[in-house]
């Protein structure tokens, strides 16, 4: 029994270290993880703080620039990127041959992956801190203990992010047709969030893209990280992550299942 | 035993099979004993394409055993039933006696595999590459340490541990693989075509490197291909075509059930058909 869970520890550390290593060798993932959010906070943030009045909303206490207003978003931007980058990888694994390396191991299917996931998570932390650094150093002022509180919401929300692009990458046959599940995923889910406006502005414009808005599950990633940053928990929001990290992650498992999934398919 | 299924040409050789439960080895090539591959009555089929179709086949124990088939045969779709990544519900697979329905974890544990596709980490070192794997199969420590150096010294890579990958030629990238399966100490080593893409010189190489393996060691080796002079006189052979076993047991035997000389001539009489393949290869590349 202890050799066994000394073989699950071991298996976690090294699928980690190797996500780490891979993530280090990619300078150009880390490069991009960053600026593309930066981009978001200095520059579409500079043009529409003008253009787009923020009221006084939960968990802000004052008036507050539409900067601050989008770093949530863009957070959980960094994650939704990661996660699908993560999947990207898992068919990339898949078609260069690793993944059955990883699916031979003797441990159970849905443990593996679950290591996938911690570790994609992990490296999703490690650029959402590094963004949060350069934000703070440019522009914006978080609560210092607000570094501290997101964390268990940054790790719930990066496994829900990950297990849906897990999700995603059991039901791709080829990198090339992945492309378009980025687009049909990444944009719709952010755009159609309170990534970048509150959903009581899209209400205004429509109810129906406000509806739409309120059953993405990012919505509540991101208002989970919000509230988290401000040290106050918005418990629905959280307890949305969880459940859809749960059900991302059983569908995952199906998909990758040898008598049902991808497997099936793609076997040598 | 093996069945034959409803192709006149067919024959299958008689194979020992041991039936007692793998043993325990300290040390890879310190075999007491063990079983080797019983497979019984095994169907696949993606969709409407049936790419096996009732094979039935034992390998024995510590001995090399090619299977040989033509593109489209069902050689991968055999090995990813082998190793699990794919699982039909109909047929029997038992690996050195362990039943890969029931018990898939226990047989992968038993069990080093290299895949047709090379599966290593090109931006990573040798080291690093074994390490990864040490730790999918839960070594750390001395113990990975002494492993990783005696299947390196083994496999002709030792002090090339630094060395990333995308700088080793395809033979060693092979050689790499075959160190890294055999980290786990195997009882059964599998191969689906691990010289696919190599030039004649690493293709004999490797070919020679793990028959010294097998007879060293009394590992068991079963060995996909579909080039007939990487199987040596002394070996086991099955032979598959459209999914079906035509022939196995030792070459000799085949060689005298075929009227051949030549494995080539054991194996184009065995292959003539006029029916087309079917390109369940292509479904599983």
């Amino acid at each position: 029994m202890t050799a066994m869970r000394f073989h699950y520890l071991v298996c976690l550390k090294g699928v980690i270290w190797r996500e780490s290593l891979r993530f280090l060798h990619q300078r150009e993932r880390f490069i991009a993880a960053l600026v593309r959010p930066l981009i978001w906070l200095l520059i579409f943030a500079a043009g529409f703080r003008s253009i787009l009045g923020v009221s006084i909303i939960p968990p802000y206490e004052t008036y507050i620039t539409y900067e601050t207003y989008i770093v949530p978003g863009l957070v959980a931007m960094i994650q939704l990127f990661n996660g699908m980058q993560s999947s990207l990888s898992l068919v990339y694994d898949r078609e260069m041959g690793s993944m059955r390396v990883l699916l031979t191991t003797p441990l159970p299917r849905w443990y593996l992956l679950f290591c996938k996931l911690i570790a994609g998570t992990l490296v999703s932390l490690l650029q959402v801190y590094a963004f949060l650094v350069i934000a703070e150093l440019v522009i914006i002022d978080l609560p210092p203990l607000g570094w501290v509180t997101v964390l268990p919401v940054l790790i719930v929300s990066g496994l829900m992010l990950g297990a849906l692009g897990m999700l995603l990458s059991s039901t791709i046959r080829q990198l090339e047709n992945f492309a378009g599940i980025m687009n049909f995923v990444i944009f719709p889910m952010f755009f159609l969030s309170s990534a970048l406006y509150p959903l009581w502005r899209m209400r205004e414009s429509s109810e129906l893209i406000y509806q739409i808005c309120v059953l993405n599950p990012f919505t509540y990633v991101v208002e989970a990280a919000r509230y988290a940053i401000y040290m106050e928990f918005n418990l629905k929001a959280v307890l949305v992550v969880m459940l859809c990290t749960v059900v991302f992650f059983a569908l995952a498992v199906i998909g990758y299942d040898a008598k049902k999934g991808m497997a099936r398919r793609a076997p040598a | 035993m093996p069945i034959a299924h409803g192709i006149s040409k067919c024959f299958i050789a008689s194979v020992t099979i041991t039936t007692s439960l793998p043993g325990e080895h300290s040390e890879l090539g310190q075999k007491e004993s063990g079983s080797g591959v019983e497979i019984e009555d095994l169907h696949y089929a993606y969709g409407a394409k049936t790419a096996l179709d009732g094979v039935s086949l034992s390998i024995r124990p510590g001995r090399f055993s090619a299977v040989l088939g033509p593109n489209g045969a069902g050689k991968s779709t055999l090995f990813a039933l082998l190793c699990g990544l794919i699982a039909s519900s109909e047929g029997r697979i038992r690996v050195l006696g362990i039943d890969m329905a029931k018990a898939p974890r226990a047989a992968l544990s038993q069990m080093g595999i290299v895949f047709q596709q090379q599966t290593l980490d090109l931006d990573l070192s040798v080291a690093q590459n074994m390490a990864y794997f040490g730790a999918l199969r839960g070594l750390s420590g001395n113990e990975y340490k002494r492993r990783a150096a005696h299947g390196l010294e083994r496999m002709g890579l030792a002090g090339r541990e630094q060395e990333k990958v995308r700088t080793l030629n395809g033979g060693h990238r092979r050689r790499l693989e075959i160190a890294r399966a055999l980290l786990c100490e195997p009882h059964l080593l599998l191969l689906d075509e691990p010289t696919v893409g190599l030039d004649v010189p690493s293709r004999t190489a490797l070919v020679e490197h793990v028959h010294e393996l097998c007879a060293d060691s009394s590992l068991t080796v079963l060995w996909a291909t579909h080039l007939v002079d990487e199987i040596w006189p002394n070996d086991d052979l099955v032979v598959l075509h459209h999914g079906r076993v035509r022939a196995a047991g030792a070459v000799e035997d085949v060689l005298d059930r075929t009227g051949s000389t030549s494995i080539n001539g054991a194996f184009t009489a065995l292959t003539a058909e006029t029916k087309p393949a079917e390109s369940t290869e292509a479904a599983t590349s």
